[in-house]
């Protein structure tokens, strides 16, 4: 197949198992994330998504099967055997979580800057140079504070740069989360479940960004939503998971038809499912834009 | 007036000793939330290794004052140097293991390092006490007065000066350190949370050390100067010195730098009031008292953040 995400993937799971005692919660998983692609993981509540960002970011190391990250110079890592802080350092791939993980203390402008703590550390000598402020740290940090500006600019809220990030309301937060993740400089970004809780606008403009991101910076974003609508909308490539195992994988046209599909979300019979499954999902999306924030969002 | 003012000398001087070593307190509780009360012992071994790099150089009062103030910064590099690696010791091999376990485990580790210092010192020093003539004396007359008591003369000596000047340059160094580096900003995401903070590629464990690090020169500056302004120590001093400065950290509110540098303040003055206008042998209890009090009215200290809990 000439799919993006075989053809170039810039991560690569291949086979793995996450077992908890006796609980298998993912069962030999295996998909590609293309380089420049949006790819959604979908699937029931308890299938296993959030376990496999758990593993992509060093929280598990999986029982078996290997996460190759591949950088476009020809680069791989193995992620199951990073620390997690040399996964966003090296790796290069960056997350966000279904709850909100700001640093509720410190002004929207340092959560960004401090995602480039990396770049801004060997700039100041570790901190000695900061300290007797060299002009190279002052210029570091001056790219830093431009990096998070063009961030701010973009998610609107250089108004609120030196708030505390606890104080913005709750879509600033996500849209700030998503932000700072890129300051980091990903190559691939994961984001979990970032449309939950907003109301139609707000998942709207994430939509937008999401795609702006995708388009300027280059770079693959892999995310786990449960709002069909951002699902259909968006991504290039869904992977479908039930009870830790793939399902489906393919584009967002395929997998929407897809019985093995249908079967989890709705379960009903094989037979019966395809058009029952595309009345039913065109109808959700429509439900979607119609209803009231409170009831859109996660379940 | 002049009595007061030579005890607000005192009080100061003592405050900012304490306040040194709440610093390393409050530092180390913020990021991983416990108390490290092998840091009194942390102070005791910088004042110890202070004493043995003055007699290994062989410092003594005759040489000129530029002289020595150039050797004590010498003897104050050698000491933050050597307390840092102990501490930052500890910390590998006392509470790095236990990280993620249960909130006391640290802590009773947190004990059993002190006492293991103490016992280090005493058998390596013995547990004599150690006193040595002062290096520094001179200062300055603030006030002289003739009553028909006698002469009464309000002095600050160069130690006192010396004591106050960088203690006030430290503050100064750690709060532009914590408001305004690369470093600082790595502390405080730590501080709020720790896994998202190395998910932004930040190495936790190592912040975590830096930290410890951090509070250990500041404690051996506090070692080296009581040396230079007590004249006398023992491997014991650690102990009440931390409870001490401890309290300076809980009533400032722990957590908070300026707070910890304000309780200690707060209790070097109680202290040496106390001590000059009551009776000397209760002003540990004035101070324990003060911090009950304050506890009482405001739970979080004094420049603590109060604890909202958002639901």
């Amino acid at each position: 197949m000439a799919n993006t995400w075989q053809a170039d993937p810039v991560l690569s799971v291949e086979h793995i198992t996450m077992r908890f005692g006796g609980l298998v919660a993912i069962d030999d998983l295996s998909f590609n994330v293309g380089r420049n692609d949006i790819t959604a993981l979908i699937g029931p509540n308890g299938a296993g998504k959030t376990t496999v960002f758990n593993c992509l970011t060093g929280f598990y190391k999986p029982t078996e099967g290997m996460i190759v990250m591949r950088h476009e110079d020809g680069k791989n890592f193995i992620l199951e055997r990073m620390d997690d802080f040399r996964i966003s350092q090296f790796a290069k791939v960056a997350r966000t979580f279904q709850n909100i993980r700001l640093f509720a203390g410190m002004t929207v402008l340092e959560n960004l800057v401090v995602a480039q703590h990396n770049t801004l550390m060997k700039a100041s000598g570790y901190t000695v140079a900061g300290i007797l402020g060299s002009r190279a740290y002052k210029r570091a940090e001056k790219e830093a504070v431009d990096k998070a500006t063009y961030w701010l600019e973009k998610i609107h809220l250089i108004d609120r740069a030196d708030d505390p990030a606890g104080d913005l309301p709750y879509g600033a937060q996500r849209r700030l989360e998503i932000a700072r993740a890129m300051c980091t400089e990903p190559k691939l970004l994961c984001l979990d479940e970032p449309a939950a809780g907003l109301n139609p606008r707000e998942s709207d403009d994430l939509n937008k960004l999401l795609l702006s991101i995708r388009e300027d910076q280059g770079i693959g974003i892999l995310l786990i939503e449960h709002d069909m609508k951002v699902v259909m909308e968006i991504s290039d490539h869904v992977v479908v998971l039930d009870y830790g195992q793939k399902i489906a994988d393919g584009t967002p046209a395929e997998v929407k038809i897809d019985p093995a599909v249908i079967r989890a979300y709705l379960g009903v019979d094989e037979e019966e499912a395809p058009p029952i499954a595309e009345k039913l999902i065109t109808e959700a999306i429509a439900r979607a834009e119609n209803e009231p924030p409170a009831q859109q969002g996660g379940r | 007036m002049e009595y007061f003012l030579e005890q607000l000398i005192n009080g100061i001087t003592l405050g900012s000793i304490y306040g040194l070593i709440a610093i390393g307190y409050t530092m180390v509780y913020g990021i991983i939330g416990m108390i490290n009360f092998a840091h009194g012992d942390i102070f005791m071994i910088g004042a110890m290794i202070s004493l043995i790099a003055i007699l290994a150089i062989g410092l003594t009062a005759s040489a000129s004052f530029a002289l020595l103030l150039l050797a004590l910064i010498l003897v104050l590099a050698i000491a933050m140097i050597l307390a840092s690696a102990f501490n930052w010791t500890v910390e590998r091999v006392a509470y790095k293991p236990l990280r993620g376990s249960f909130r006391l485990a640290p802590l009773i580790s947190a004990i059993g390092m002190s006492i293991v210092l103490q016992e280090f010192a005493r058998i390596a020093q013995g547990g004599r006490p150690k006193p040595m003539q002062p290096l520094l004396s001179g200062g300055f007359e603030l006030m002289h007065r003739t009553t028909e008591a006698g002469e009464f003369i309000v002095r600050i000596s160069t130690i006192q000066i010396i004591i106050i000047v960088t203690t006030l340059a430290l503050m100064a160094l750690f709060t532009a350190l914590i408001t305004r580096t690369s470093l600082g900003r790595a502390q405080r995401s730590c501080e709020q949370d720790m896994k998202m903070a190395s998910l932004l590629g930040i190495d936790v464990n190592k912040t975590i050390s830096i930290t410890f690090i951090m509070g250990a020169s500041l404690a051996a500056v506090a070692g080296l100067m009581f040396f230079l302004r007590y004249g006398v120590i023992d491997f014991y001093i650690g102990f009440l010195a931390g409870v001490k400065a401890f309290t300076a950290a809980v009533l400032g509110g722990i957590g908070s730098i300026p707070g910890a540098m304000l309780g200690g303040l707060v209790i070097g003055l109680i202290e040496v009031f106390w001590s000059a206008y009551f009776s000397v042998e209760y002003k540990d209890v004035a101070a324990f008292a003060m911090l009950a009090v304050v506890l009482i009215f405001l739970p979080q200290g004094l420049l603590g953040k109060p604890e909202v809990e958002k639901v």
